[in-house]
């Protein structure tokens, strides 16, 4: 039998700040399936539902000139041949890692604050991937030859490549993306049977029965849900360090000056948890204003998010200094060069620009009283998604638009094609967004009542 | 509609489906297209198209819309049909003699450029000419080319050429022509052709020669008049001022050790320059042990490529040319130089003193040049320095001219305009040219042409002169048509088709022929002329011997011994641009051909306008070219568009700042700006023309510079000109060599292997090839870089394209600048792709696209190749170029044609890059392995190796340690670009090696 939440739970008593007093588990149930099934599509949601579709079409002009015309859409061109497409694949793939981060490694270091936070977390994690995985498609000259890059059999006899960073990525980015959808899926079964059993219309109780996979919430049901669900945490865990170093070969194994150093992985990962956490504060703040969630998403799970967002900024910045100081004491003068020409050629603005948004911009997060300003923290993860999306601009185009012979170099700049691109995908990333705030439960129900159950007066906070 | 006229047309499209219906296969086209023939079929297009345009001012029934689709079908489909012969086709069931399967044959012929012959082997595929070669029997080529004869492959098949007879502008035919002639000549010949005149270019064609004496023998009252916009008239005046009379100049560079050349670019201006360049690096080929180098002095206002050359360049403005002349002149003891003594800047003092002692001690060895663009005097000083040096006999060759029957031209366009404004031209033949276009300004050619009756002109396109002619005749291109033509020394070449006219053009000796009214074919024409000239019983062998190698033997002019005229002094003033105002320091203007599409004849050839030319590495464009000082002086910044302003006449231009420009000039080059001749012609640049008046062809002072704000923006492929302190370019001096040998690092013989992740690659058996690259010969001409083009199929991008940074070249010339703005070193480095024994791109492609073959050459796999641009991104070299767009162009008839069936044409969204020309080896390979041998060492040439035309690219085996390849690479100062980088390239460098004159810059 699934737990009857009626009055059975204890309350919780004055412990604010995981989440807020008063919540019983028949609360809790009640608020946030009624998100599913009985909140009406507001005015606010179809907005913005409908600025993402809007991008949405945007994109989809855009990908069919891409398909009927090529690449040269772009502004890509020679010595600059990955521009605005491999940076946003960077990008992307950056910001799903906070996402299992949250929901992976806190779950495992049990730390009870993930608990609000981690579908949806982990639905942007899931969403980012997808959306990171089509440029490596979109970017192709060819990509209706894009299976070439898979491992397939075939009468020739022909494989890819495998020491090639490309093909190392597409097996990251894939075992990524699967386990990041079965991990988030598995998460939400139980709360799939919560929402069926609440279901009125039939045609809801068939998609969320179908979707719940007979889940009774028997004993034996949890046992085996709560061991997969660990497992998954376990196997998702190392993901979180190995996509973000393998993408980050791409660059550093080429000899690029600006590309080829050792420092790339760690660098890389902790800019993709950097960029995931301020994506996943600027989800948060508005869910929680306009879903009224601010009893179960605390100023101390902001808090939390602003102090791991200071953390990796720091790391960021010191693999800045450590790339810069690198460059200089190689003795190298092609990394000297690309490093002065970073500071003060003609990208100049790119690299202080980042500067500023990912090493000054988290600094007054050292302050409680900005991390738990609400206004403060929006703007500097803005801020700081900026940022890194520069950052990745800065290493892929900077670097390549001056190597080795001065008479190769050459200048890049975005036709309207990129920026369609790049919009295109965000809305495409809203559209997603919106479905699943509409469509599905944004915080895990059952781990919220356990949650409760956890807190009461005898058990011991965190 | 009625029921019985609905009924009708629905019985006739019953019929055309029912016959439609009736065949399958090529007969379903063949009916087709017999259909569109017949009578019925289009009296049915005519009916049914007008009534169904009507039909749409109402609603359209169902049946009148399929109909109507039907109809739409039948229209697209037919026109595809039509490349297919409505004829029986049938293969070759017994070939011709000469077709050998599918292997290419060679034809000797010839291209003139100014009129002077260079001589040609033309590649044909199954009929059709794809590539031209250096002949290695013609003096003038030895086997090399230069840009301009690679690119003549992409004229002949130009979509753009002239293709019909037009009559005022209208659709003609060469018969209406000859008819309409007939009439008019015979009025002609009752008054001795008084009102004749023919308007031709240079002219060495022995037979167009011999029909034009014949046709102003019959026509007593005819003139014939010749303009080149680069005539060498001043050479004419300043042989004439010297010796008395025309004699034409040859240089043996091959025996000079001390060169000066006075604004004379013999590297690159015809005639003789392919020669020229073999010749001058000979001197230059500096390997472990040579003990000699020669040295080049040049004093010029614009850099060339020969200034690029100098050991000692002297950018002075052109003005200022005479004076340095002059001076030289006086300090070598010639008591006719009088006048002045010039003011040298204090940078150029020494270089002075130490020229003139250089010359004086290198008698019989030196060599003075000087450039058509200066004026008489400066030749005639030339040939009384090379007098008196004893240069004349052993470096310097005196010859009768080439041209038939030389004149000045500028003077004989002048009669022929004062003949026209007096109204005594009434038929004027222009044969090949575009007067309207090029002559001088003032002279108002257009406008007193306008006044000849009738005007025929006879030329590729249809350009400025056609559109003002009351006849175009579109004429034969040089692979289309019989003719010959003279080489800087005089050797007769037979230029013979490859192909028949492909719009049915007319050759210069077609349509003197027709004037004499005896129309015949050119082929008749010559054959019979060279009949005439040998009338010995074994002719047919003789014209066989003469077509077969390109060149008829002994036909070179013999050197003619001149000697100074007795009276030969230098006055003060010849002429309006010797008369230098001392003091005066304003503007000077310089017009030059533009080093790709010369005077304008090539404007029309996108392998030619995109061809970065040398020095400003300019695309698709001109631009007023000046040095750093003046656009400092006169606050301007390259792509600002000004006001030139001269004798009364403005011009608007972009700026381009050139280093090395001598300060005081703008130079500009000629070319551009054109109205007719062509999509791609017209709309490119500014007429510098425009500017050029008869008293001042080529500079004067009195320019005025306005600005006007506003923007042109430039596609450059090259913009950054420092080598930020790295050592790509490795120079050192010639002394330098001598003492050291070891003069540069990363060399290959020091074998500094790195270590490497990946086991290396074996060659113990087989080939590996490889290439060297003598920067010391390498005199940045570019005719590689087309000779790729035409080779390997690469496409052109157009302007906005290689302004993103998207051109294909596969081999580009890197050029670079060390030293001071205003007078730097300029260097050149072929850069393409290295075939890396560690390659960075075959490491990091995902598919294998491109990999190593057994022999070490980094290949790619266009059909393999998903377009990832990773190997382009880790190829230090940039070599690579990515089909961003779909760029060949796969859809014009005639540029089909074109393509080296050797090579696949390459579709958007792959990389592609040089291959060492595979085609060519695998084509040796098979050769030698019919003869059961090894390829033998040059066997195989690359296509930029084959028409280098100073052999600075060498191609071969390098596990055959006695190939020339092998053997360069083992040269003391061969070196990798690169090495550091331990991609262990299979391209290497012979570095840069100056000779300076010790007294000029001590150690």
């Amino acid at each position: 039998m699934r737990p009857r939440p009626d009055r059975l739970g204890p309350e919780i008593s004055a412990k604010p700040s995981v989440m807020a007093p008063g919540l019983t588990y028949a609360s809790v149930s009640d608020q946030l399936s009624s998100l599913v099934l009985e909140r009406p599509a507001s005015r606010g949601w179809m907005i913005g539902f409908g600025i993402g579709l809007v991008l949405v079409m945007v994109l989809l002009y855009a990908v069919t000139y891409l398909f009927t015309t090529g690449v040269g859409i772009w502004g890509i061109a020679m010595p600059v041949a990955w521009g605005f497409a491999i940076t946003n694949f960077v990008w992307w793939i950056g910001i799903g890692h906070a996402g299992t981060l949250i929901s992976a490694i806190l779950l495992l270091m049990r730390l009870h604050w993930r608990t609000s936070i981690a579908r949806f977390a982990e639905a942007m994690t899931v969403f980012a991937v997808a959306n990171a995985a089509l440029f490596p498609l979109l970017h192709l000259g060819r990509p209706w030859r894009f299976y070439y890059i898979l491992p397939y059999p075939n009468v020739m006899g022909l494989w890819p490549q495998f020491r090639s960073p490309l093909v190392w990525d597409f097996f990251a980015v894939m075992t990524y993306f699967t386990v990041s959808l079965i991990f988030w899926y598995t998460g939400m079964v139980p709360d799939l049977a919560t929402v069926r059993d609440r279901a009125k219309g039939r045609f809801s109780r068939i998609v969320y029965g179908f979707l719940a996979s007979g889940w009774r919430g028997s004993t034996i049901h949890w046992r085996r849900y709560e061991t997969v669900y660990w497992l998954l945490a376990l196997l998702a865990t190392p993901l979180v360090v190995s996509v973000h170093s393998i993408v980050s070969l791409d660059f550093a194994v080429a000899i690029v000056p600006g590309w080829h150093t050792t420092i790339f992985p760690p660098y890389f990962v902790a800019g993709a948890i950097f960029s995931g956490l301020a994506m996943v504060l600027v989800l948060t703040i508005p869910l929680r204003k306009y879903y009224g969630l601010d009893n179960l998403i605390t100023k101390m799970h902001l808090d939390n998010m602003a102090k791991l967002m200071l953390v990796t900024g720091l790391i960021v910045t010191y693999a800045y200094a450590q790339d810069a100081f690198m460059g200089w004491y190689s003795g190298n003068p092609f990394e000297r060069y690309e490093n002065l020409n970073r500071a003060f050629g003609p990208y100049a603005a790119v690299y202080w620009a980042t500067l500023v948004c990912n090493v000054l911009s988290p600094l007054p997060l050292w302050f409680k009283r900005v991390r738990q300003n609400i206004p403060a923290l929006m703007v500097i993860s803005i801020l700081v998604l900026v940022g890194m999306w520069l950052e990745r601009f800065m290493i892929i185009v900077v670097s390549l638009h001056r190597d080795y012979l001065p008479s190769a170099w050459g200048m890049f700049s975005p036709t309207i094609w990129d920026w369609a691109v790049l919009w295109g995908v965000i809305g495409l990333f809203i559209v997603y967004f919106f479905l699943f705030i509409r469509y599905l439960p944004m915080i895990s129900m059952a781990e919220t009542r356990r949650l409760i159950h956890d807190l009461q007066p005898t058990g011991e906070e965190r | 509609m009625s029921t019985a006229r609905r009924g009708k047309r629905h019985l006739d499209l019953e019929a055309v489906r029912a016959r439609l219906a009736g065949g399958n296969g090529r007969d379903y086209w063949r009916s087709l297209e017999k259909l569109a023939e017949t009578e019925e079929f289009n009296a049915l297009l005519r009916r049914e198209l007008p009534r169904q345009m009507a039909a749409f001012g109402h609603a359209v029934t169902r049946r009148e819309l399929l109909k109507l689709a039907g109809i739409a079908l039948a229209l697209t489909v037919l026109p595809g049909c039509t490349r297919r012969p409505a004829e029986e086709i049938l293969p070759y069931a017994r070939p011709p003699e000469d077709l050998a399967g599918d292997r290419p044959l060679f034809y000797a012929t010839a291209m003139a450029l100014n009129g002077s012959a260079l001589g040609l082997l033309v590649e044909s595929h199954e009929g059709r000419p794809t590539k031209v070669e250096g002949n290695p029997r013609h003096p003038a080529s030895l086997g090399g080319t230069d840009a301009f004869a690679q690119a003549l492959v992409y004229t002949l098949y130009d979509p753009d050429r002239s293709r019909a007879v037009l009559n005022r502008g209208r659709v003609s035919s060469w018969a209406a022509f000859l008819a309409d002639l007939r009439g008019r000549m015979a009025a002609q010949r009752a008054r001795k052709g008084a009102g004749l005149r023919i308007l031709t270019e240079t002219v060495t064609s022995p037979t167009l020669a011999d029909q034009l004496h014949g046709l102003l023998a019959e026509f007593s009252g005819a003139r014939w008049h010749r303009f080149d916009p680069l005539a060498p008239d001043n050479l004419r005046a300043g042989a004439r001022m010297a010796f008395g009379g025309y004699v034409d100049t040859q240089y043996r560079f091959d025996r000079a050790d001390v060169v000066l050349s006075l604004d004379a670019d013999f590297l690159s201006w015809p005639p003789g320059h392919v020669r020229y360049a073999r010749d001058f690096t000979l001197k230059r080929r500096v390997r472990a042990g040579v003990r000699t180098m020669n040295r080049l002095y040049v004093v010029e206002p614009a850099p060339t490529i020969t200034g690029a050359m100098a050991d000692h360049r002297l950018p002075l403005r052109p003005t200022h040319i005479e004076r340095f002349a002059r001076a030289v002149a006086r300090a070598l003891g010639i008591q006719a130089a009088s006048g002045e003594v010039p003011e040298l800047s204090p940078e150029d003092t020494p270089v002075f003193s130490a020229l003139v002692e250089d010359l004086q001690a290198h008698r019989g060895s030196g060599l003075i040049v000087a450039g058509r663009q200066q004026p008489p005097i400066v030749h005639a000083l030339a040939h009384a320095m090379n007098q008196a040096l004893g240069n004349a006999g052993v470096t310097v060759i005196y010859t009768d001219p080439v041209e038939a029957d030389p004149v000045e031209h500028l003077g004989s366009l002048q009669a022929l305009v004062e003949d026209m404004a007096a109204g005594r031209v009434e038929e004027l033949i222009i044969v090949g040219g575009n007067p309207v276009y090029t002559a001088p300004a003032d002279l108002q050619f257009a406008e007193h042409l306008a006044r000849v009756p009738s005007r025929v002109h006879q030329s590729l396109y249809e350009d400025e002169t056609s559109a003002l002619c009351s006849w175009h005749v579109p004429a034969a291109h040089e692979l289309e048509a019989w003719s010959d033509a003279r080489a800087y020394d005089g050797t007769v070449s037979i230029i013979q088709p490859l192909i028949a006219p492909l719009y049915g053009g007319k050759t210069a000796h077609e349509l003197v022929a027709a004037l004499l009214g005896h129309p015949r074919s050119s082929y008749e024409i010559v054959r019979e002329f060279w009949k005439s000239q040998h009338r010995t019983a074994d002719f047919e062998q003789y014209w066989r011997g003469a077509l077969h190698e390109g060149v008829i033997a002994g036909t070179a002019l013999p050197p003619k011994s001149v000697s100074l005229r007795a009276d030969f002094a230098v006055s003060e003033s010849h002429g309006r641009q010797a008369s230098v105002r001392p003091g005066e320091e304003g503007l000077e203007v310089v017009f030059s051909p533009d080093p790709t599409i010369w005077d304008g004849c090539f404007a029309n050839n996108a392998w030619l306008q995109e061809l970065p030319k040398p020095l400003t590495k300019l695309t698709w464009d001109n631009a007023a070219l000046l040095g750093p000082q003046t656009a400092e002086r006169l606050d301007l910044h390259n792509e600002e568009v000004v006001e030139l302003h001269y004798h009364g006449r403005t011009l608007r231009a972009p700026v381009l700042i050139l280093p090395g420009h001598a300060a005081g000039a703008v130079t500009l080059p000629l070319g551009y700006g054109r109205t007719h001749g062509g999509r791609i012609a017209t709309g490119q640049g500014f007429n510098a023309y425009t500017l050029r008046r008869s008293d001042a062809l080529w500079f004067d002072s009195g320019l005025e510079i306005r600005k006007t704000g506003e923007r042109h923006r430039l596609a450059l492929t090259h913009d950054h000109h420092r080598m930020e302190g790295r050592d790509l370019i490795q120079v050192s001096t010639f002394k330098h060599f001598r003492e050291r040998l070891h003069i540069v690092h990363g060399s290959v013989t020091e074998e500094q292997r790195l270590p490497s992740l990946y086991p290396g690659f074996s060659y113990k058996e087989g080939y590996a090839w490889g290439m060297a690259v003598d920067l010391n010969a390498c005199i940045g001409c570019n005719a590689c870089v087309v000779a790729c083009q035409a080779e390997n199929n690469v496409p052109t991008v157009g302007k906005t394209q290689v302004m993103i940074g998207r051109e294909m070249h596969w081999l580009r010339v890197d050029r670079y600048y060390v030293g001071d703005l205003d007078r730097p070193n300029t260097y050149f480095e072929p850069a393409l792709c290295m075939h890396c024994e560690n390659a960075p791109c075959e490491l990091v492609c995902p598919v294998g696209a491109t990999n190593h073959s057994d022999e070490g050459l980094n290949q790619m796999i266009y059909n393999r190749c998903v377009g990832t641009r990773y190997c382009s991104n880790n190829c230090p070299y940039k070599v690579r170029r990515f089909n961003f767009l779909q760029f060949a162009d796969v859809t014009t008839p005639s540029l089909q044609l074109m393509y080296n069936p050797d090579v696949t044409v390459r579709a958007r969204g792959v990389m592609e890059k040089c291959t060492y020309c595979v085609q060519r080896i695998q084509g040796g390979k098979i050769r030698a392995e019919e003869e059961n041998r090894r390829v033998h060492d040059g066997e195989i040439k690359t296509a930029c190796q084959q028409a280098c035309p100073a052999e600075a690219i060498i191609f071969g085996d390098l596990n055959d340690p006695n190939s020339r390849v092998a053997q360069l690479r083992a040269q003391p100062h061969s070196y990798a670009l690169l090495a550091e980088l331990n991609t262990q390239p299979r391209t290497t460098y012979l570095a840069r090696i100056r000779n300076p004159n010790p007294k000029i810059e001590p150690e």
